[in-house]
Order: structure tokens, then C-alpha cells, then sequence
């Protein structure tokens, strides 16, 4: 596939994840879209091992972390092993990894929370071989909640990192 | 500003004969002790401003209701209404008829008189202490243009204040706070500007960015802050007057946030983030070379120094959880100073330099408390779902926070409250806000 479609489809995905969820890209966890796996390939849809809409929705673009925590869980570990192999076989994208807080702590500590938890990320998917210089890291602390409610089935959707695809080498 | 004559000596006298109180007295020279905190407030007449001029009269009506609006809103004072009064302040000049007002047992009489000369304006004031039948103080007069008109009525209250408690005023100040719409999973966050009472809003950036946690520069002309424009949180330094702002910090690979400004206006400490760890950093405004503060695997953030420059304090969770260090201003050995129970954050030293107030958490608590320097003597001042981020009043007496509430509908305001824990009130602004700080007294 050449980069060009490649762009056009990462667009694509980002024009139909926009239409079913006001988060950037639609996934919340490792749910499967619309094409699941073992039903025909529809290039660009998250049976699309190649797609974006496949890393943020079929392996899942965002792993999640205890109260003040940053260490990656088991399950994240499944999650970034997914999107670790996705990186190394698309090369042409980069990423940048956005960690985020609950409401549950003052702002800038949270944004020094998030920071560690980006990092983490960005640890994890160095280790399993995706060149640091495809991965940038972001803290939002808490000001990007995905969820609203005061409790912690909110607040646990909430503490986490986002690994957020880009077209394009950083160079 | 000029002293109109009228020195009366017996009230200075009265000066050095007053006793700390703490509540108004009904007999006795007047006085307010603040960190005791107020239980029966001072009641004050204040009849409306005389016009002295044709022109003047809608300006002095307006004046007097700040003025009254100030000294009421401290939770110190109380106004008595003016269907109450015996008798009317007819001239400035006149004669005082103190039986009348005691009568009413007002213990302060605060009199005044507006003129307006084109786009001139003129404020005088004096205040009477009825029960001891003396004027307190001189006389003082205020002038500007009539578009400064809040600032000279907010000057007559900080005298007021000043001369009945003792300590200095904080009425003619400004906050820079950021103000806030939108549900919590799309907030709008944009600089604001205002008075101290929520007048004169001026938004100062659009709401393009996240911005966080504005400081004033000691001077109050510049303000620092915090901005996500290029995508990434950097720190900025923006221009009251003009309104530019410059970036201060753009490392590629860095965060930076939470700076603030020391004693001398040159210097400013922030946090940098790097490779997912945060510590606290100096540099110099003009753009000189940032040095590393604290060098440690923990977050340390929130720093704010001690009105001499000498000491810096901040948070670290380097014990495991949030707590407060004090360090030397050029970095070094901290010592920390919080033991209690839950989690402490966002230290600010007052201007005075004795206390430093913090949010703490506990318990699914928040609280905004102050304690001395060393730790001790720990005062929790408010409980809410989420109080945090305090600045102090100038005199360091009054404390303004932000609370949010609760739940899928919550929403940032502001608050402020006594250091007593007393006279808890909202600060009335057009959006939401949040991050407030508070600026000098003006000059």
C-alpha cells in the first residue's frame, strides 16, 4: 500500500470514528467494530490488519491504570503487544501517546501524572522494538475526561493513555 | 491623593490605646481582629456619596454601593440600612450629630463627597468612630478619571479596612483566573482578567488552547501560565497591557507547567517533564539558562517561593504519596513540612510569610487549610467534592480558591474565604472559572 492510501484511509477511519463517539477515535478498549475478525476484509475498517481503524478499535488504542499509578497492568501489556507489532509492520506512522488522569487529584500533579503514564507507553512499545523516534508523548492531567460521572467506573475509563496514530515519519 | 487638614489628634491617640478584640466592641475605640476571626460584624451607616458636583450624582451613588459592597463582603462589616438613619449627611463639611447615630448603634460612619470635572474625578471620604465621638484617621481624598471610578471606590474601602482592622487593605487588586464552558468532557478554558469582586472581565487569549493555572508577575503587569497552542503544555508569559505573550519554554521532547514568578520578577521556577518524570527547574525571564532544581525520580511540581526570595515551597510524592518540602531558592535539601493524614498539594506562601496555604486530600475530601511554615498548626478551611489551587488577598488575610462540583454536570467556580475559616462566599463571574491568582495591592 502505498503512503498516500495509506493517509486516505487513516482519514477515513478518523471521519467514521468521529461520526459514533466524541473521543478522538471512537474505541473504548478492544472492542471490535463494525467488521469483526473472520468476516470479508474491508480495507480501511478494523478488520483491516493494516488500518488504523484495526489499531484503535481491534487491538485497542488506549491501556488503563490504578488510582496514582502508571504501571502497566497484564492486561495493557496485551493491549501495547498489539500495537507495538501493528507499529512495526506500518511503519510509515508515527505516534503520539496521550496520558491522562481522573478528577480525582489537583491539576498539575495530574499533569505530572499523566506524563509518567504517556511514558510508560512509550517504555513499553520502545522495549518491543518501535523506534523512539516515532513515539511522542503528551499530558492532558485531567482535562480531557472521556467519561463524566464522579465515580469510579468514570474515573477508571479515565486514568489512562492514549496512543494516538499520525501519518508520517518525524524524520 | 491629598490630606484635607481635619488631623484629629485624639484619634491618634485612640491608635496606640487599641486592644486586639475579637469581635466588635460596643464600647471602645473601634477595632477588628481578623485572625480570630468575626463573630458579631462591625455595623457601619454609610450614607450616600455627596455629589458635589451637578454631574456627579449617579457616580457617587455608584461608589458608595462598592464601597459598601466591599466592607460587607468581608463578613467583618455589616451595613445598616439607610431607612434606619436619623439623620442625613447633608454637606460633607457639616458637623457630625454622633447621638444619631448611635441611636441606630452604628459604631463606624463613613461620609463622603463625589465631583466630577470632565472626564476628572474626585473621592473624598472620612470615617467617625460614633461611640468614642471622633474622627478616625484624616480625611483623604482620591483622584482619577471618572472610568477609574470602582478603583478609587475600592481605594475609600481598603482605608476604610486598613484603619479599622489594622492591616492592609486588598480591595483595589486584580485576579487572572481562567474561565471555563462547557460540559466537563468539552470544556472551553480561556485567560480572564478581573477585579477582586468579579467587575471589569477582560478576556486575555481565546479558548483555541487548554490554558492552566495563570500567576501575576509581583509587579501584576505580566502573568505566567500555562498553554497547550503547539499541542504540547509549555509555559508562556503574556502582557497585561498589550496582551502579547511569548513562549518561555520549547525543548522538544519536554512538557513545562506550573511556573511562577519570585520576589524579584526576573526569576521563575516551573516543572519540566522528561522522559515521564517532573522536577523543578529556574530560569531567567530575559531567556537566560535554565538550571535544575531538584533532581529526583519523583514528581516534584507546584512550586511558590517566600516573599524574601530565600526559600522555595513545592510537592513531591517522593515519600509515596503528594506531601509539601520547603527547599532553598537555588535548590538543595528540602524538608517537609506536611504529616497528616491525606494528600497535600499546590503550596502557596502567603505575602506575609508566615503561613503557607495548600489543598489537601482526604478521605474523597478536598480542603483548602494553611499551616505555618514549619508545619505546624494545620488549619483546614473548607471541605468540599474539590476545593484546590488557593491564592492569597494581598495582606494575606483572605484566601481565593476553586471549587468544583460534583458529578456529569459539575462545574468550576470561584471562592474565597477568611484565614479563620470564616465568610466563605462565591465569587461571582460571567462563565466558569478556575485558577485564580491574585494580584498586589495596586498602586
Amino acid at each position: 500500500m502505498t503512503r498516500k492510501a495509506k493517509i486516505i484511509l487513516l482519514v477515513a477511519g478518523l471521519a467514521l470514528a468521529a461520526c459514533t463517539n466524541p473521543d478522538r477515535f471512537g474505541a473504548d478498549g478492544t472492542a471490535g467494530g463494525a467488521g469483526g475478525p473472520g468476516g470479508a476484509i474491508v480495507p480501511g475498517s478494523p478488520s483491516d490488519p493494516n488500518s488504523p481503524a484495526y489499531f484503535n478499535q481491534t487491538i485497542g488504542d488506549r491501556v488503563l491504570f490504578a488510582v496514582d499509578q502508571s504501571t502497566i497492568t497484564d492486561e495493557g501489556r496485551a493491549v501495547l503487544d498489539g500495537q507495538a507489532n501493528w507499529l512495526l509492520s506500518n511503519t510509515d506512522f508515527t505516534a503520539i501517546i496521550e496520558g491522562h488522569a481522573d478528577e480525582q487529584g489537583t491539576r498539575e500533579y495530574n499533569v505530572a501524572l499523566g506524563a509518567r503514564r504517556a511514558n510508560a507507553v512509550r517504555e513499553y512499545l520502545v522495549s518491543k522494538g518501535v523506534a523512539g523516534n516515532r513515539l511522542s508523548t503528551v499530558s492532558y492531567g485531567k482535562e480531557r475526561p472521556i467519561e463524566i460521572c464522579s465515580n469510579e467506573s468514570c474515573y477508571a475509563k479515565n486514568r489512562r493513555a492514549v496512543t494516538v496514530l499520525a501519518a508520517g515519519l518525524t524524520g | 491623593m491629598r490630606f484635607l487638614g481635619m488631623v484629629l489628634s485624639a484619634a491618634m491617640a485612640l491608635c496606640a490605646a487599641w486592644t486586639p478584640a475579637a469581635q466588635a466592641q460596643s464600647e471602645g475605640p473601634l477595632r477588628i481582629e481578623i485572625t480570630e476571626g468575626v463573630i458579631e460584624p462591625l455595623p457601619f451607616a454609610l450614607p450616600v456619596f455627596e455629589a458635589e458636583t451637578g454631574d456627579a450624582g449617579s457616580l457617587a451613588a455608584q461608589i458608595s454601593q462598592v464601597v459598601s459592597a466591599d466592607l460587607s463582603g468581608t463578613g467583618l462589616f455589616r451595613e445598616i440600612p439607610a431607612d434606619a438613619f436619623i439623620s442625613q449627611i447633608t454637606s460633607f463639611a457639616a458637623p457630625v450629630q454622633y447621638a444619631d447615630w448611635k441611636a441606630i448603634n452604628a459604631q463606624a460612619l463613613i461620609t463622603g463627597a463625589v465631583s466630577v470635572q470632565g472626564n476628572q474625578l474626585a473621592v473624598k471620604f472620612r470615617l467617625y468612630d460614633v461611640f468614642s465621638g471622633a474622627e478616625m484617621g484624616d480625611g483623604l481624598q482620591f483622584t482619577g478619571t471618572t472610568e477609574g471610578w470602582r478603583r478609587m471606590a475600592h481605594k475609600v474601602a481598603d482605608a476604610v479596612y486598613s484603619r479599622i482592622t489594622g492591616e492592609g487593605g486588598y480591595f483595589d487588586s486584580r485576579v487572572v483566573y481562567v474561565s471555563e464552558t462547557g460540559g466537563k468532557d468539552a470544556r472551553q478554558k480561556r485567560l480572564a482578567i478581573m477585579d477582586y469582586d468579579g467587575a471589569n472581565v477582560q478576556y486575555l487569549t481565546d479558548s483555541s488552547a487548554i490554558v492552566l493555572a495563570p500567576r501575576f508577575s509581583p509587579d501584576g503587569s505580566r502573568v505566567l501560565y500555562t498553554s497547550y497552542e503547539t499541542g504540547f503544555p509549555r509555559i508562556y508569559v503574556l502582557d497585561v497591557g498589550s496582551v502579547e505573550r511569548r513562549v518561555l519554554e520549547s525543548q522538544e521532547g519536554t512538557m513545562s507547567f506550573a511556573p511562577r514568578f519570585a520576589p524579584d520578577g526576573q526569576t521563575i521556577v516551573f516543572s519540566l517533564s522528561q522522559g515521564g518524570n517532573t522536577d523543578i527547574w529556574a530560569m531567567n525571564i530575559a531567556g537566560g539558562g535554565a538550571a535544575r532544581l531538584t533532581s529526583a525520580p519523583s514528581i516534584e511540581t507546584a512550586p511558590s517561593f517566600s516573599p524574601d526570595g530565600r526559600q522555595i515551597v513545592f510537592e513531591s510524592d517522593r515519600s509515596g504519596s503528594q506531601q509539601l518540602y520547603i527547599m532553598p531558592a537555588g535548590g538543595g535539601e528540602a524538608q517537609r513540612i506536611s504529616f497528616g493524614p491525606g494528600r497535600y498539594g499546590t503550596p502557596v506562601w502567603s505575602p506575609r510569610g508566615d503561613l503557607i496555604a495548600f489543598t489537601k486530600q482526604n478521605a474523597g475530601r478536598f480542603h483548602i487549610g494553611v499551616m505555618r511554615t514549619d508545619g505546624s498548626e494545620e488549619r483546614l478551611l473548607t471541605a468540599s467534592f474539590l476545593d484546590e489551587g488557593p491564592t492569597w488577598a494581598p495582606n494575606g488575610r483572605v484566601i481565593m480558591f476553586t471549587r468544583e462540583t460534583q458529578g456529569e454536570g459539575g462545574r468550576s467556580s470561584l471562592y474565597s474565604v477568611d484565614i479563620s475559616g470564616r465568610n466563605l462566599r462565591p465569587v461571582r463571574t460571567p462563565e466558569g472559572g478556575s485558577d485564580p491568582s491574585w494580584s498586589p495591592l495596586l498602586k
